[in-house]
Order: structure tokens, then C-alpha cells, then sequence
């Protein structure tokens, strides 16, 4: 398939620019390219030692007791860590790095259990020895009894009355109030807006669906790695992969016990994060093993490990209530979220009600959230967490009322479709947004015109919102006399942001992206940044990038004035050249100041500290072909558009990847990707060869299609890209199969087997 | 992981006295694309010795004859047997699984002579080995004796072998004038999956009418079924859809599979019927061409 020629909506944006919108060669290109770059598990060092996890073999049981003493007696085993090992923890201490609030007695406990192991795969001890099979050996022969408990392991069953307790001291949180129910539900929130019933009250027509997820995992193919070194001067270095160096300097520093001054973190290269490498898990430990033995000890995740013992996204009940006029008006809707949280809460419930019903404008709006604890990993970020699963639901039930009101599905969204202006249930108004643009680019696309040739094919649409986040980032710019920059950032690169906020200081000082050296700092070399995540990077650390761009520029011009003695204010720089206003006579490139600045002054250095508002939500939307064999039910994708707006794609073809990754990921969690659970709550499918993920296989060319509605919060327009792509494909996919069979489908995966007993039932 | 040693035999008889030594201690190595894995695992944690097969000049055999039939080695890696012309064109049935583990990679190495060996329930070459009417060559301490493939598998991961023993060779008949074979499997992803149920059949036509047939299934019993009542109820029928029906309903009857990861009871016998089906007018196929 071609990528078509889609004129992009430019709406704000009306500027032209030198470097943003062009796609130069990555700046970390050869080394990834040539196996170079140094990933966490690449990390070695004199006296290293490798360590190993024990993990709960049971899904919910009280740790009765644990004997090392055999796996100590194990040749080349040198030092053995448990819960113990930790500082003491006082209950309702709350800790906060920016994603949320947690209990820090929760956050220990997730590191190494101290009372109750609280899902399979739970660490329970660890290990560090000469090599990592004698770790292997000697973590086999730490004896560990345990009492056998009953596991909980879905959102409705977790709130159940009588249900077993995850936590007995967890009390819930009814719409912001304590409580002192005992209960797995750790809390319930409401967002609401008009009234709900007198909404449904003016509907012609109202559809009500309910709907189920199961757990399913980023799949980053670098499992976690860790290298922790507790030197005898008190510091504690770490090496690692993550999505935030300074995330994990400031668990480590809670967890620990100790000030963040005395943590040194180094980002590696890293090898797919997708949210889930915020969290720390092997950290802790390496650096208590690191302590006992005064060796640096590494710590590298098995693929089990990663399934079992970090966080994946939650498994999800969500029911859907939609009302519309026969002119398809929607009137009223009704959402009621039950997210998984894992085994200590906070499920990303909160976010999937901020974007439930976000992409439409509707007057009369309740949405109820439940977070549950159950007895499976605790749930972390994976690309817009908890949206898909709620656009799972919603874009189903419009899609029904589309088909019951004899209306295109795009025109039914477009005629209800959110723009600037619009309050979201849960407080917001929208500033300018993508949404109706998303949708007229998708109707425009010669994809949706096209004919749908042969027997069991069906088409379908949908659309999702992700809000993005801006948060902290710093950003330091140093000339060198060539007249090229060296850029120092705290963002660890996963996407390709060295590129994108390399471009955004070259266009500011006129130079090429590839006179910008762009580095990512360890924790005591840059000013804070928060988390690569919330698709902030591009937006937030660019505009640190672009400010540090500008203090270089003022100080250049300075030292213009300097070099010409005039009046700074008489100085301006354009088109990369430094110009006097009054005296066309004087003018300097760039590259010629930088070449003058020991001999006019010494060196200049600019930086900047942001913290953005106005990050921009973004929309983004698919139309997808799919096949249904109709012996076997598996579903084959023949064709799949991705039309996003992006505010403005600072290296579009970076901004390509992330439509098509995230849509990939859409793509395997609609159709084959699950946590397969036995009825104890041990997960059966624990390899990538029987945890499904699509392969090259199994995807069709993605298309994509940029829409550039600036964001009017930001320099250059950008809005951030990484997420939004990942909501509209599973309830695309669930129309299309609709489409091309007539079932629907309430239920992820929506696998061969899935889909061959939805016929069945549909029959009876 | 433990310390494993390696030996290397050249001869039959050198490695069989190393297994009859060792006993279920040892494993014998041919491509080592299950074994490695289950070593590293750690669901072999009795085992202590590797023999590797591929220096043993018997187990590197291959020898295709259009009277006496064919004989692979149980080291010979499906590259080797879907690169050879001659034996492609005459088991079309075979390559379909030699061509079909893993990818280009594995297919270097795995063996399926090894597929039969690990007896994985869902081993993809073992129906269609049993279709082509398979014999396994074993060599041991008390000589050597053959078993047909469709009872070498006693249970997952158990087979008839007996301590000291391993498999030499797989012989096939020669294929019949008007025959056709085929295997089948289903997957939920394109590539790189293991079956949730898979079909191994072969036909003989005499004039428009089965002389006679054999269906095998993987993936839906604790070893790989040959449902013998499913090819007899052909013979003497004409090579049409409705007779293949008959013998499709007769493999799902027989499918004995359980709910897991995979799919549920109900599926996979559903297609037990759909996948025989489909192999059996894809070998009537075959044989009309052949």
C-alpha cells in the first residue's frame, strides 16, 4: 500500500521552518545500528556480581517463614536479602514522584515482601553470587513456607462481599472520603456533568453494553535490567534502564532511606519502556546486595520475570451507557469503570475516566470509577493507561447507535465530536484540539471510500483522546568554536527525542540538526527531569531545549554588540546571522561568532528549567479492514490507517514510528494478547512464544496520516504523540469483525477461539 | 543452571553404551532446539549428560529410493530434507511440516527425528509423519528394532524408547501412483506458534474413489492421534466433500483435548474437523496431480 497524499490541516501552525519538519538521520543512529550502544544488561565493572530473585510460586499467601542457610552454604554465594533488609516502615507514610501517590509501606513491600506474598511472582528474597547460574542455584534453595491463601483475581470479584482481602488494613475511599469499610476496593471516584437522567429521558434510542479486558504487557523486548554499586563513601551508583533517571533516584532515596544527594542513577541505552519502566523493581535490591557484599552487583530480568514481577496494565469490567436523538444527537451517557489494580492500589481508572467519553461533546454525563485490589501485579503506566480499555466500550456503543440510526459512523462522531470550548466530565475545558480534523481526515482518506471486495470482510472506525502531561525538564546548551552545541538533557531517549529536541535548539540558533550534540545525563550532571512518559518528552524537554536555545542566542547577541561595540538592543539574529538593525555592514554567522567567543569573553553556555502547562491532549483515529474465517474465527488485518493530530510533528518520521507502534500494540492487544490465568491466579503463558504478540507477520502496512492542529501551548505547536494512537485500535478492530460478521464482540482478546464461540452463542 | 558435560560419539553403539550407562540422566542431542531450552529451563534438572548425535553417520542418513522409499537420519535438519528435490517432490505431505518449525533459523538445526523424540503432543511432524505411514529405526544395547510413529509416543515427553536406546533413522514407504498427503495446523499468529490443533493426512485414489486413507491430529490428546476409524471410513468412497465430511465429524469425535492457554475443548475439536477437512481435499488434490 502507498502512502496517500493528505494535505495536513495546518491551522495554527503557518510558519514554515528550516529544521523542524524535516527528517535528518538520528543523532544515536550508528550506534544503534551497529550494536554500539551500551543497554543496561551491557553494563560491567571490576568485581561484578549477578544476582538473583526468588518469587512466590502462589498468587496470595502469608509468609510463614524463610531459611536461607542452605543457599548461604552454596560455593560462590556471597550474600542473601530479604525483606528485613529494608528500613522499617510506618504505616500511612505517603510518597509522590509526580504519577500518583503511593504508600511507601506498599511501595517496600512490592520490592521484597515482608508479610504476604501478593501475587505470583512477588520477590520474596535475593541472591548475589560469583555468576548468575550459582544465584540461580542458591536462590532454588532458599526454603520458603508459606500459608496458602485464597487469590482474588478480577475487579468484580474483588468487591464482592466476603471476598477474600488482599489487604486486611485497606479501607475505601467513597468519592473522596475515607471510610472504614474494610474492603478490596481501595477507591471509588464520580465525575459528573448535567443530568443524567433527564439525558437519557430526551434519547431516542439508548444502547448499553458491558464489556471485559484481561491483563495484558507492555512487551518491551529489553527485560529490566539493574547494576547497583553501595560504595564504602556512602554513595549509591545505579545503572539501569529506565524511563526517568530521577524517578529512580527518588524511590531508591524513599525506599532506602536516604537522601537523594547520596544516589547517583546513569540511564543506559533502553531497549522499549512504554511505561512500564517507571517503576523501580531490581534497584533496591541490587543496592542492598551491593551493601552487604561491597560489590557492584547486576541484576538482569528473565521475560517470566518482566511478566510476573512488574506491571503490567489491568484486566477491566467497563459498562457503557449511550443515549442519542434520532438526528444523533448524543444526549446522555453513563460509563461504569472497574479497573484492576494489582496488588496494591491505583489502577489507572482515574485516567481512563478523564478519557472515556473525552472525544465527544455531550451535555449530561456520569462516570464512576472502582479501583480494586486483586492478587496480580500491581498495575504501571502502559502507553495511555486505562484508555484503551474504556475506548474498548465507548466506541463500540457508538458504533452500534451509528448502525441503529442508519448514520455513517464518522458523521455520528463528527455531529457529537469535542472541540475548544467543550467541558469534559471531569473539569476541563478543551483549548484549541484536533478532534473534528482527526475525523474529516479520516472520512476524506481514499481508505474509507474504497470498495470492500470479497466474503467476510468488514470496515471499521473509531477515535480515542489522551490528554499528554507536561511536568519538569532541564536542558543545558554549550558552544563549541566550530559553531556546533552540545545539548545536555535528562530524558532517557526512547522514541527518538535526542532527534526531536536536538531540532528544536538548532531552529532556534539557525543551525543544522546535525551540528547538535545531543546527550542524556545521569542524575548528578543535569537539572531535574521527570519521567519519559505521558508523551511529555518532545513537548516538555523540547521546550527546555528551546529555551535554552534562546539564553544561548541573548548571549550571543551580547557578545555581537560586544565584538562590534553597539548597543545589544541594536543586535538581532536572523535566518542563523547575527545582524546589526541600523548597519548592514555588520553581520556574523553563527558559526563565525562561536569561532570569536575565547578571544570576545570566554564560553557561552545557556539552560533552561521549564515545568509546561498546556500540554495539549491529542486525538487519534483508525479505519481498519479485517478478514474473518469463518471456520476458524481468526481475524486477518488486510488494511489499517492511522490518522492522528499531532500539533506539529517536529521529525515526522519519528512521529510515523510512534503511530504505527502504538498501533501494533492496539493491533496484538485486540486480537490475541492475555495474561492467561489458572484458576490460581498463576499466569500460564509466560514466554513471547505463548504471550501472542503480533510478529511482522500478522500486521498489514500501517498507513498514517499527520493532521498538525498546533498546540497554541507550545513554541512550535507540538502536542505530545506516543499514546493516543494505542486507544482507537482494539474497538476498531471489535467494529470491523461487527462488520464483516454481524457479532459483537465484549470481550479482549478478541482471539480465533473468541470469535468461532461468539458465532456459536449468536446461533443458539 | 548445573554443570552439564558433553560427549560427542562417532558410532551407534558408542552412544547407546553411554545411554544404557547413564540412563535417564543423559539426553540425546540432535538439533537441540526443544533440548536446549528445556536444559535451560530448568524442567531437566535430573539431566547431567549430552550425546550429541551429529557425528554419528547413521543419524546424518539421507537416502531416497522409488522402490525401497526414503530413509532420514534423526539428526538430518528439515533444511536439508525440504532442499533435497527429490525427496520434495515425492512427499510433498513432509515438507509441508519441515518447511513449517520454527523459522529459517531453527529450521538449520531442529530435526524431525528430535520433533519425535521431544513427543510434544502438539510435535507438528508427527501427524504428518503417521500419515505417510512412518516406521522409527531403533538401536539399543539388545539390538535394534522398529516401531511405526504412531506408537511412539507413550504420554507428553514419554516415548517407547527403553534405557540405553535412541532413534537411528525414520523410514517412509514409497509413495503410490494417485497418492496425496498433507499437514495442517491452525495458529492464532502467522509465524513463530505452537498448534492449537493440527491434521496429518493421506490419500490413494483409484479412479475418482479413496482407496485408502490415514488422518492424524496433534495438539488435542496426550500424545499425537492417529484416528484410524477416520481413514477406513473412506476406503471404497468416492473423492468427494461429503465423504471427506464423514471422516472430518470421525476426527473430531476422536480429538480428546483439554482447555488451556491454547483454546477450550470445544474449539479445538471443532478444528480437528475444519483442519482435516481442508488437509483432505487439499491431498485429494494432490493426488489427482500426482
Amino acid at each position: 500500500m502507498t502512502t496517500t497524499a493528505y494535505e495536513p490541516n495546518m491551522v495554527l501552525v503557518n510558519e514554515t521552518f528550516d529544521v523542524v519538519g524535516t527528517r535528518p538521520i538520528r543523532h544515536d543512529g550508528a550506534d544503534k545500528v551497529t550494536g554500539r550502544a551500551l543497554y543496561g544488561a551491557d553494563f560491567d565493572t571490576a568485581g561484578l556480581l549477578h544476582g538473583k530473585i526468588l518469587r512466590s510460586p502462589h498468587a496470595h499467601a502469608r509468609i510463614k517463614s524463610i531459611d536461607t542457610s542452605k543457599a548461604e552454604a552454596l560455593p560462590g554465594v556471597l550474600a542473601i536479602v530479604t525483606a528485613k533488609d529494608l528500613p522499617t516502615t510506618k504505616a500511612g507514610v505517603i510518597v509522590d514522584f509526580g504519577e500518583g501517590n503511593m504508600e511507601l509501606k506498599y511501595l517496600r513491600d512490592n520490592i521484597l515482601a515482608s508479610d504476604k506474598a501478593l501475587y505470583k511472582g512477588h520477590a520474596i528474597a535475593a541472591v548475589a553470587a560469583s555468576s548468575p547460574h550459582v544465584a540461580e542455584e542458591a536462590a532454588a534453595l532458599i526454603d520458603v513456607q508459606y500459608e496458602v491463601l485464597e487469590p482474588v483475581l478480577t475487579a468484580p470479584e474483588g468487591m464482592k462481599e466476603g471476598a477474600p482481602l488482599v489487604h486486611e488494613d485497606l479501607k475505601t475511599e467513597e468519592l473522596g472520603e475515607k471510610t472504614d469499610k474494610s474492603s478490596n476496593l481501595a477507591s471509588h471516584f464520580r465525575h459528573t456533568k448535567g443530568d443524567l437522567d433527564q439525558g437519557f429521558q430526551e434519547a431516542d434510542i439508548v444502547v448499553e453494553r458491558e464489556f471485559n479486558t484481561v491483563t495484558v504487557h507492555q512487551g518491551y523486548i529489553e527485560p529490566h535490567p539493574a547494576t547497583a554499586l553501595w560504595n564504602q563513601d556512602g554513595r549509591l551508583h545505579i545503572w539501569c534502564s529506565t524511563q526517568g533517571a530521577f524517578v529512580v533516584r527518588d524511590s531508591c532515596a524513599q525506599i532506602l532511606d536516604i537522601p537523594v544527594s547520596q544516589i547517583r542513577v546513569v540511564p543506559m541505552e533502553i531497549g522499549g519502556g512504554f511505561g512500564g519502566k517507571i517503576n523501580v523493581y531490581l534497584e533496591p535490591v541490587a543496592a542492598l546486595l551491593s551493601k552487604k557484599t561491597g560489590h557492584a552487583v547486576k541484576i538482569v530480568m528473565s521475560r517470566a520475570d518482566c511478566f510476573e514481577g512488574t506491571g503490567p496494565t489491568p484486566g477491566s469490567y467497563v459498562k457503557v451507557k449511550i443515549g442519542a436523538k434520532n438526528d444523533g444527537t448524543i444526549t446522555a451517557a453513563h460509563a461504569y469503570l472497574a479497573y484492576e489494580a494489582g496488588a496494591y492500589p491505583g489502577s489507572p481508572v482515574g485516567a481512563g475516566g478523564m478519557c472515556v467519553f473525552s472525544a465527544y461533546d455531550i451535555d449530561n454525563v456520569v462516570i464512576d470509577g472502582y479501583d480494586v485490589v486483586v492478587n496480580k501485579p500491581k498495575t504501571a503506566a502502559y502507553r495511555a493507561p486505562g484508555a484503551p480499555n474504556a475506548a474498548f466500550a465507548t466506541e463500540q456503543v457508538v458504533d452500534e447507535l451509528a448502525n441503529k440510526l442508519g448514520m455513517d459512523p464518522i458523521d455520528l462522531r463528527l455531529k457529537n465530536a469535542a472541540k475548544e470550548g467543550t467541558r469534559r466530565a471531569d473539569g476541563p475545558v478543551f483549548p484549541r484540539i484536533g478532534c473534528v480534523e482527526v475525523l474529516e481526515a479520516m472520512k476524506s482518506h481514499p481508505h474509507y471510500s474504497a470498495p470492500l471486495e470479497g466474503p467476510n470482510r468488514g470496515r471499521g472506525v473509531s477515535i480515542g483522546f489522551w490528554f499528554n502531561i507536561g511536568l519538569a525538564s532541564s536542558c543545558s546548551i554549550s558552544v563549541n568554536d566550530d559553531g556546533t552545541i552540545n545539548l545536555v538533557e535528562g530524558s532517557t531517549d526512547i522514541g527518538g527525542t535526542r532527534a526531536s529536541i536536538a531540532m528544536q535548539a538548532a531552529e532556534v540558533l539557525g543551525i543544522a540538526a546535525e551540528d547538535v550534540r545531543p546527550s542524556v545525563a545521569d542524575t548528578d550532571s543535569v537539572g531535574y527531569t521527570a519521567v519519559t512518559g505521558g508523551s511529555r518528552t518532545t513537548f516538555a524537554t523540547g521546550w527546555a531545549a528551546y529555551e535554552a536555545a534562546q539564553d544561548v542566542k541573548r548571549q550571543m547577541i551580547e557578545r555581537a554588540a560586544t565584538v562590534w561595540e553597539v548597543d545589544a538592543d541594536s543586535v538581532e539574529f536572523d535566518k542563523g546571522a547575527f545582524k546589526s538593525k541600523t548597519d548592514p555592514e555588520l553581520s556574523m554567522s553563527f558559526k563565525d561568532l562561536a569561532g570569536r567567543l575565547s578571544s570576545t569573553g570566554g564560553p557561552i553556555v545557556g539552560r533552561a528549567a521549564v515545568n509546561p502547562q498546556g500540554a495539549g491532549g491529542s486525538f487519534a483515529g483508525n479505519i481498519v479492514d479485517v478478514e474473518v474465517d469463518p471456520e476458524t474465527g481468526k481475524v486477518e488485518v488486510l488494511r489499517f490507517t492511522a490518522v492522528q493530530d499531532v500539533g506539529k510533528a517536529i521529525h515526522p518520521s519519528y512521529v510515523e514510528g510512534q503511530m504505527q507502534g502504538g498501533s501494533a500494540q492496539g493491533i496484538g492487544w485486540a486480537l490475541n494478547e492475555e495474561y492467561y490465568m489458572g484458576e490460581q491466579g498463576q499466569m500460564t503463558n509466560t514466554s513471547l512464544l505463548d504471550y501472542r504478540m503480533p510478529t511482522s507477520l500478522d500486521l498489514p502496512m500501517i498507513d498514517t496520516v499527520i493532521v498538525e492542529v498546533a498546540n497554541p501551548g507550545h513554541p512550535f505547536g507540538v502536542r505530545g504523540v506516543g499514546e493516543a494512537n494505542i486507544i482507537p485500535p482494539t474497538p476498531a478492530i471489535a467494529n470491523a469483525i461487527h462488520s464483516a460478521t454481524g457479532l459483537r464482540l465484549e470481550r479482549l482478546p478478541m482471539n480465533p477461539g473468541a470469535v468461532t464461540e461468539a458465532g456459536w452463542k449468536q446461533r443458539k | 543452571m548445573h554443570w552439564i558435560d558433553y560427549v560427542n560419539p562417532h558410532s551407534v553403539r558408542e552412544a547407546t553404551e553411554l545411554l544404557a550407562e547413564h540412563g535417564e540422566s543423559a539426553r540425546i542431542l540432535a538439533g537441540g532446539t526443544d533440548l536446549l531450552v528445556l536444559l535451560r529451563g530448568g524442567t531437566m534438572d535430573n539431566v547431567n549428560l549430552v550425546v550429541d548425535g551429529k557425528s554419528i553417520p547413521e543419524l546424518n542418513e539421507v537416502t531416497y529410493d522409488p522402490q525401497a522409499g526414503l530413509t532420514l537420519g534423526a539428526a538430518v535438519p528439515c533444511y536439508k530434507i525440504y532442499n533435497n528435490q527429490a525427496v520434495a517432490h515425492a512427499y510433498p505431505g513432509l515438507i509441508d511440516t519441515a518447511s513449517l518449525i520454527g523459522g529459517t533459523q531453527i529450521q538449520g538445526r531442529a530435526t524431525l527425528g528430535g520433533n519425535l523424540c521431544n513427543a510434544a503432543p502438539s510435535g507438528d511432524s508427527i501427524p504428518a509423519m503417521i500419515a505417510l505411514s512412518g516406521v522409527a529405526n531403533i538401536a539399543g544395547p539388545s539390538g535394534n528394532r522398529s516401531v511405526p510413529v504412531e506408537d511412539f509416543c507413550t504420554a507428553p515427553r514419554q516415548t517407547v524408547l527403553k534405557r540405553g536406546e535412541m532413534l537411528v533413522s525414520l523410514h517412509f514407504p514409497p509413495p503410490v501412483p494417485n497418492s496425496g498427503a498433507r499437514y495442517l495446523r491452525f495458529i492464532p499468529r502467522n509465524e513463530m506458534d505452537i498448534a492449537v490443533a493440527g491434521a496429518g493426512v493421506s490419500v490413494v485414489l483409484d479412479n475418482g474413489t479413496i482407496k485408502s486413507a490415514r488422518v492424524s491430529l496433534a495438539s488435542v490428546a496426550p500424545t499425537p492421534l492417529f484416528v484410524k476409524e477416520a481413514g477406513e471410513a473412506l476406503v471404497g468412497m468416492p473423492a468427494t466433500e461429503e465423504s471427506v465430511r464423514i471422516a472430518s465429524g470421525l476426527a473430531r469425535d476422536a480429538a480428546r483435548p483439554i482447555t488451556d492457554m491454547r483454546g477450550t475443548i470445544e474449539y479445538r475439536k471443532h478444528l480437528c474437523e475444519v483442519l482435516t477437512r481442508r488437509a483432505l481435499l487439499t491431498a485429494i488434490e494432490r493426488a489427482k496431480e500426482a
